[in-house]
């Protein structure tokens, strides 16, 4: 068992090819918690306008990119927008599904967390003379995010582990790599690398979702 | 747009398709319920444990929820498909997949729980043992009913999570609806058959995705 899971001849040959899917696993979800967060915060911007045909849109968008699972959005992309003549690469598409997904839970919690902000937070700061931008950036906002840091923090862990999908579209990836070591050298040790790599990665982020939890929770 | 008709909602390859989307959902439809009873069932063990207060076991479930929301669940599901074979141990496609996602799942359904049980008051347990019922009961009829209530919308969420994640198991062959998608979209030539499986799960899910959203805006509104 020690020779099929911990062989350190095997690891030692296939560490490279691991260390450097963790570098494009840190990158990737770098780049989707970014672009993620970002777009998630300009939707709910624009739903705080109260515009009712966007707002439909808005929600019909967030909605869907909810119910329907990441793999089959990037499996959609991937393999059906070629039809088309849309060729993306692996990267592309893995950002572009994992960003629009992140998006779409991140909208969702700024949004209610917009919400349960006092209406008269909003009516103060515009009576003294702050623009709509102005009201959300200086006096919503920072309420908001004491309700939205939690669940956000959460939501970018998972994401920042689905990346590991992208190993499905060919993306080189910790998993992609530890999956074509595993098949070259007949031996699961590159896949028990690939777990300590993840848990390198995720671990202490879980850890700091605990804190954050305890540090944010509402007070009854 | 003709062009994208044909490609995405070419109504010859739906008629061709749907049987292997049909056979693709139902497999879907046992995977859920098989996989949630277990997620749920062994995170039920799980915050129960936590209410015993013994410090190494709390250490224990701490590291075992914390380890398994760390992997990313394909990862161990690969992991327990691929690997454990070198151990002797060869399971189906469907026993590996319930294996690897009743780990993953039962963490997190075990840590919302334990919070929906935190969140009862100290007086309910000791109201409800000295009426004379024991820590089983106690925790059976007075405990859990409240506590259940209390995280109702992230037990929602956690349950959508879980059917979405179903459709990983494709990664192993197992037949489910995305598998059987992609094998349509393989015979017919086509990619009708993926984008009729994610108005699958879209229709599947969109119900509870709505619930899930009124539920969230309630609780601020009652929490503020």
């Amino acid at each position: 068992m020690i020779d099929s899971f911990f062989n350190l001849d095997v690891m030692a040959r296939v560490l490279p090819a691991i260390i450097s899917g963790m570098w494009v696993t840190l990158g990737l979800s770098i780049l989707v918690i970014t672009s993620g967060t970002v777009f998630g915060l300009a939707l709910a911007t624009l739903r705080a306008l109260q515009y009712r045909v966007v707002n439909w849109f808005i929600v019909f968008f967030v909605d869907a990119f909810r119910a329907i699972p990441a793999l089959v959005i990037l499996m959609v992309v991937f393999f059906a927008l070629p039809y088309v003549d849309v060729q993306l690469s692996g990267l592309v598409t893995a950002w572009l599904c994992l960003s629009l997904v992140l998006a779409a839970f991140c909208e969702e919690i700024f949004w209610t967390s917009i919400l349960s902000v006092d209406k008269g937070q909003w009516e103060a700061a515009r009576s003294t003379g702050f623009s709509f931008l102005q009201s959300l950036r200086y006096v919503v906002l920072p309420q908001a995010m004491r309700l939205a840091l939690p669940p956000l923090t959460n939501r970018a862990i998972a994401i920042g582990k689905s990346t590991a999908l992208a190993s499905v579209v060919a993306v080189p990836e910790i998993l992609n790599q530890a999956s074509s070591a595993q098949a070259q050298t007949a031996n699961a040790s590159p896949l028990t690398l690939a777990a300590i790599a993840y848990l390198a990665i995720f671990l202490p982020l879980v850890v700091m979702s605990r804190w954050v939890e305890s540090r944010f929770a509402w007070r009854h | 747009m003709d062009r994208l008709i044909e490609s995405f909602l070419n109504p010859e390859v739906m008629r061709t398709s749907a049987p292997y989307l049909v056979r693709g959902f139902w497999m879907t439809v046992k995977l859920c319920l098989l996989v949630i009873p277990l997620g749920v069932g062994l995170g039920l063990v799980l915050a129960a444990l936590h209410t015993l207060q013994r410090r190494w076991l709390n250490v224990l479930l701490i590291v075992y929820v914390d380890l398994f929301r760390a992997f990313p669940p394909l990862v161990l599901l690969v992991f327990v498909y691929y690997g454990l074979p070198y151990m002797g141990i060869v399971l189906s496609p469907f026993l590996a997949v319930a294996l690897a996602f009743m780990l993953n799942t039962s963490s997190y359904y075990g840590e919302i729980l334990r919070a929906g049980i935190e969140n009862i008051p100290q007086g309910q347990w000791q109201a409800a043992r000295s009426t004379g019922l024991n820590r089983i009961d106690t925790m059976r009829f007075v405990i859990l009913p409240q506590a259940i209530r209390s995280v109702l919308p992230d037990l929602v969420s956690n349950t959508l999570e879980v059917v979405k994640l179903t459709s990983l198991a494709s990664v192993v062959a197992l037949p489910e609806l995305l598998r059987m998608a992609r094998i349509a979209q393989g015979i017919t030539f086509n990619p009708t058959p993926l984008v009729l499986a994610a108005g699958v799960y879209f229709l599947l899910l969109w119900p509870f995705v709505r619930l899930l959203s009124k539920m969230e805006t309630r609780r601020i509104v009652t929490a503020t």
